[in-house]
């Protein structure tokens, strides 16, 4: 089979077959387990990985639309012209062999009754457990003037590709001189430190290329991940350049015009030459019409199992879960999926569920040679994944830029690590 | 001495089920630790490291003995038993 080409379930025959059977616990009947898993991102396709290295005999099928996976993490050095976008994208060709079945379209619809997900094509896949990693989508129209229209004048880049792109190439034609204003969201939404990362990446392209710019964040948040770290660097790198606007300080956007590419606060309006809405968002969609998110929109979990609390044996994992201290992040992501991977492994023999203990660790560039980083240690706790206090932590501050250095190659290490695992 | 024979007694034990489930925390260390041979990266592999070596750096970042950008940090959340239990079950992975 050639690289990139996806192999398709014989969805009906194999449907056929098997949804009159789904016995429970299956290792009694000696059929093979099915787990389906919904989204190949850095949750959905590492869950399906972890499963198939634990138990071979588990039969997996990953759902996922895309060929190509496009990934978040270094996605702001794209827009920074500092890296391809080729650098950020991988096929499910090593996810095929390691022998997942790959279903390569949407799924539609998820049936917890019947235990069986709806594809596009009408399809129906049978399940003793589903995975859903559908990460996020943008919840169109919660800032006024902010459709998806909006977003080809306004990209808010915060999925990875085309919108990357789209807002590489505004930077670029921008003269020297102009204004880029970013919004970025109230809580929660995916990488919480990444706005800020985009903002001093942005501050450098623009320090470097047309230094007579100016940036404007407007926040609807006074406070935000790795806040000191950045406004110290800010203040170290970029000064003059960037303005951070709290919301105690008029930040919140409160409506956008994409004709004008303008922002307006109850403070004013700021006009903008390049403008990124990093708007308000929820999980992927899927979650909505599986009845798995609530009225947040996103997904409450059990802490032990990652087991819904709204329908059982459908597990939610990745930025569409709510869970607890840990952030929307991809490690967040890939330590939820294997330790996820692990639960569902025991849950389909039988055998009861033992506490997880989970990592996070997350790098931010503020310069190209800039890293700052937070970790944590988390445990369920009181009904949610809640950080193991004395532990984890953000980069020291006032550390010598040799630690700083050091922290961008790590990240950089991270990212090569992480998708060697997941998409290598 | 007390505590290299806990952890000898670890390494007998858990021989015998290496390819076991992994112990609580012990799959979050590859989003870093790289599993892959394949990878460039400055962070030291984990897989069929001897128990006593990870144990000892795990104990020494957490009591800051050995200076880390990251693992003083993760190391403080966990005891001494989880960090037996994920090095035992590394040193027993290939």
């Amino acid at each position: 089979m050639s690289p990139g080409r996806r192999e398709f379930l014989k969805l009906g025959a194999a449907a056929a077959a098997s949804t009159a059977l789904c016995p429970y616990p299956v290792f009694a009947r000696g059929a093979a387990p099915k787990v389906v898993v919904i989204g190949g991102g850095f949750a959905g396709a590492s869950c399906a990985r972890a499963l198939r290295t634990i138990d071979p005999a588990i039969a997996v099928t990953l759902v996922e639309p895309n060929p190509t996976f496009t990934a978040c993490p270094f996605s702001n050095n794209v827009v920074a012209g500092l890296r391809e976008l080729s650098a950020q994208q991988f096929t499910y060709e090593h996810v095929a062999a390691a022998g997942i079945t790959l279903a390569g379209t949407s799924a539609t619809a998820v049936d917890a009754a019947a235990r069986s997900v709806t594809l596009a094509d009408g399809a129906r896949l049978p399940y003793d457990r589903l995975v859903m990693a559908p990460g996020i989508d943008i919840r169109w129209g919660a800032l006024p003037g902010y459709d998806e229209a909006a977003s080809a004048s306004m990209p808010h880049a915060w999925r990875a590709g085309e919108q990357t792109l789209r807002l590489r190439r505004q930077l670029e034609a921008m003269p020297d001189g102009g204004v880029v204003v970013i919004s970025a969201p109230a809580n929660p939404f995916r990488c919480p430190p990444g706005p800020y990362e985009r903002a001093s990446l942005i501050a450098h392209f623009l320090k470097t290329r047309k230094p007579r710019s100016k940036l404007i964040v407007l926040d609807a948040k006074d406070v935000f991940s790795k806040q000191r770290l950045f406004q110290q660097a800010w203040a170290e790198l970029y000064p003059g350049l960037l303005e951070w606007v709290p919301v105690s300080r008029g930040g919140a956007v409160t409506a956008v015009d994409p004709t004008t590419r303008t922002f307006v606060t109850d403070f004013g309006r700021h006009k903008a030459d390049v403008a990124n809405v990093i708007p308000p968002q929820k999980a992927g969609r899927i979650a909505e019409v599986a009845g798995v998110a609530d009225r947040s929109g996103w997904c409450p979990i059990d802490p032990v199992t990652f087991e819904s609390r709204l329908e059982p044996r459908i597990h939610v994992i990745g930025d569409a879960a709510i869970a607890g201290a840990m952030p929307k992040s991809a490690f967040a992501a890939n330590s939820q999926a294997k330790t996820c991977a692990v639960v569902v492994a025991r849950l389909l023999t039988g055998a009861a569920p033992s506490d997880p203990k989970l990592i996070n660790t997350c790098y931010s560039l503020i310069a190209p040679d800039y890293g700052i980083s937070v970790a944590g240690v988390y445990e369920p706790s009181g009904g949610q994944l809640a950080e193991v206090k004395g532990a984890g932590g953000v980069s020291p501050a006032g550390a010598p830029r040799e630690t700083r250095a050091a922290e961008a190659v790590l990240a950089e290490a991270w990212f090569r690590t992480i998708t060697a695992e997941v998409f290598g | 001495m007390g505590r290299l024979l806990v952890a000898a007694i670890g390494v007998a034990s858990i021989a015998a089920t290496a390819s076991a489930e992994p112990p609580a925390g012990a799959v979050s260390c590859s989003g870093c630790h790289a599993t892959s041979a394949r990878v460039t990266t400055p962070v030291p592999r984990l897989l069929g490291v001897d128990q006593a070596a990870i144990v000892k750096a795990m104990q020494e970042f957490r009591s800051g003995q050995r200076p880390g950008t990251v693992m003083d940090r993760i190391a403080k959340g966990f005891t001494d038993d989880e960090i037996r239990a994920i090095a035992a079950w590394y040193a027993g992975q290939r």
